[in-house]
């Protein structure tokens, strides 16, 4: 699996918030996008998925260009875990999840015994199965990321986008969300790529970094090549170090001061 | 603990979903038989089966079941099927409990085009399609001067959508009442109509009506798993495969068509677009692939009950079952809302 994005650009309104934004992926890795509000990031999700549609560029899966693919086919390479997954309705955990199989199916087709065991797969590699009869505005917030993690694994995707999936958690909440990512990563090889807000957690589990900047990529690669003084001073407004922290074995952001070009006063 | 099987507990639960089907089938079907055999003459439950099967029956049974009791029951039955599955496929659409025909003034644009009929005798159609056809006209365009209102940038926020809905059935409110008062010695015959009653059903009502409301429904159910995926977020249902743009015109037109249908025939029944779906529910759950057919069946289950107490409360005068509607309607489901708020999701 190889994920090409090539020359993306987009505008709301006239306005730039994407201009040339190419990168690749690779199986397996797990790519953080970060940046300051307002830089693209959701943006750019968006526009891996079609749900906005790039004014130019393209997207490729395995050379295959999403133009040329219906919503419910995109849905069956590409599973997304949004940013606001507040559920008001009593769905079981279970249901949620076989949402999941939704792109597969027919209209009045059936969940088939495949498709039960594919959720049952998603549901065990989530930790959620014990769930399954809970209604799902009755579950925390870190076992509802799960059971959205899982529909989106029911989907069979070939790439997981995930918007800042660590928002409104508590901490050991949000190690427990993003190690479950790692994990499946690791064994499943599946490709993530993730928005997100907290520098040191995108430097934690983030095998590689794309930073951007109103619209634009600043730097992308290694983390230590990305998260760096200058490009933190210039994207950021923040005067900070980088450090390998031995002990947990990752790099870690220093926060000094916020720039002298960064105050608002 | 033991792990929950998925297949096994899924299975269980369709399952179950077909057993309830099956049994609110039954329940309907003996609904209309028990209604059947009450009027002014009461006839007994084995004559009215004998009868339904293509039995004689004794003196003019046959008559006073098929040709006035069967087409008004049936014809109960679907009013309360349209109205309340329009109005579950609405809430759904709008995740809105308030949702239902009247807040996107179908209902009053629907009765508008039905009284120009009547009182002034203008329409497109001619004949016993009159008013029908003037129902139609009025609720597509209402539906459709809603929604262009509502359009921002090819989407349709719900607030925009919904706060059109209700300037839109005001200002047909008002034309409905400045009808009532043009109608002269009509009047009677147009505020009956207007608080909701089926004195007029006849074989050819039913007959018109019917394609609607399988049209309408048929719509209605194709949409069933978008509904529950846009219920979770629009967003979700976007990453899920889903056009949710064609979805929301869909559910749309299928609501006022089912709407105009009710609206034709029975005037203003209030109450069981919203109660029904609401007691479902608390029942079924919020899944619209077993909301939806269970909330066809109790509404139709419903309004044959209503509708025979209408006719019989007071008689030989009739009571205009939307009074009937709305006097039990109101306080059951505000008890509901009390009582099991967390269920219902809202």
């Amino acid at each position: 699996m190889r994920l090409v994005v090539k020359d993306i650009c987009f505008a709301y309104n006239s306005v730039d918030v994407l201009s040339q934004v190419s990168f690749d992926v690779h199986q397996g890795q797990i790519v953080g996008i970060i940046g300051p509000n307002g830089s693209g990031k959701t943006t750019m999700l968006k526009c891996i998925n079609r749900v906005l549609k790039p004014r130019v560029g393209t997207v490729l899966i395995d050379d295959k260009d999403l133009k040329t693919l219906s919503r419910k086919e995109i849905a069956l390479e590409v599973g997304v875990v949004p940013q606001n997954n507040e559920i008001r309705f009593p769905f079981s955990v279970m249901d949620v999840v076989m949402m999941g199989r939704s792109p597969a199916l027919q209209t009045f087709e059936r969940e088939s015994k495949e498709d039960m065991e594919i959720v049952e797969e998603a549901m065990r590699m989530t930790n959620v199965l014990k769930l399954a009869d809970r209604e799902i505005d009755q579950v925390s917030g870190g076992e509802r990321q799960r059971v959205i993690i899982a529909r989106a694994l029911a989907q069979r995707p070939k790439i997981l986008l995930l918007d800042e999936p660590t928002l409104h958690l508590d901490v050991n909440h949000q190690l427990e969300v993003l190690d479950l990512v790692r994990d499946l990563a690791k064994r499943e090889d599946l490709t993530v790529i993730m928005v997100s807000h907290d520098l040191d957690l995108a430097a934690r589990y983030c095998d590689r970094l794309i930073m951007l900047s109103k619209g634009e990529i600043k730097a992308a690669g290694e983390v230590d090549n990305v998260l760096t003084p200058d490009n933190l001073d210039e994207v950021f407004k923040i005067k900070a170090y980088v450090k390998f922290d031995e002990e947990i074995g990752t790099h870690r952001v220093n926060i000094i001061s916020v720039s002298e070009n960064g105050r608002d006063v | 603990m033991p792990e929950p099987d998925i297949t096994q507990l899924y299975t269980a639960k369709l399952s179950k979903w077909t057993l309830i089907i099956i049994l609110l089938v039954v329940a309907l079907f003996l609904s209309i038989v028990i209604t059947l055999c009450i009027g002014t003459v009461n006839i007994p439950f084995t004559e009215v089966l004998d009868i339904l099967f293509g039995g004689d029956g004794t003196g003019n049974n046959r008559t006073i079941i098929m040709q006035i009791r069967l087409p008004r029951v049936l014809m109960a039955g679907l009013v309360g099927a349209a109205l309340a599955l329009a109005g579950a496929a609405m809430q759904g659409l709008f995740k809105n409990p308030m949702a239902s025909p009247y807040i996107l003034g179908l209902s009053s644009g629907g009765a508008f085009g039905a009284s120009l009929a009547i009182v002034l005798g203008v329409s497109f159609a001619t004949g016993l399609f009159a008013v029908p056809a003037m129902a139609f006209v009025f609720c597509f365009l209402t539906l459709f001067i809603v929604y262009n209102i509502s359009k921002v940038k090819g989407r349709t926020p719900v607030e925009t959508l919904l706060l059109s809905g209700i300037a839109v059935g005001a200002f047909f409110s008002a034309l409905v009442s400045f009808m009532k008062y043009l109608s002269g010695d009509q009047l009677s015959s147009i505020v009956f109509w207007m608080m909701g009653g089926l004195w007029r059903a006849d074989w050819t009502q039913v007959l018109v009506i019917i394609p609607f409301i399988i049209a309408g429904s048929l719509m209605i159910f194709v949409l069933s798993r978008d509904l529950n995926t846009m219920m979770i977020g629009e967003d979700h249902a976007v990453n899920l495969g889903v056009n949710t743009q064609a979805v929301t015109k869909v559910v749309l037109v299928a609501a006022s068509l089912m709407t105009a249908a009710a609206v034709s025939v029975s005037g203003i029944i209030g109450f069981v677009g919203l109660i029904v779906p609401h007691i479902l529910r608390i029942f079924v759950g919020p899944d619209h692939r077993i909301l939806l057919p269970t909330t066809l069946l109790v509404g139709a289950i419903f309004m044959i009950y209503m509708d025979t107490l209408a006719r019989t409360i007071m008689a030989p005068e009739e009571l205009p079952v939307g009074i009937i509607t709305a006097l039990l309607g109101a306080p059951f489901f505000l008890y509901l809302l009390r009582r099991r708020r967390r269920l219902t999701g809202w």
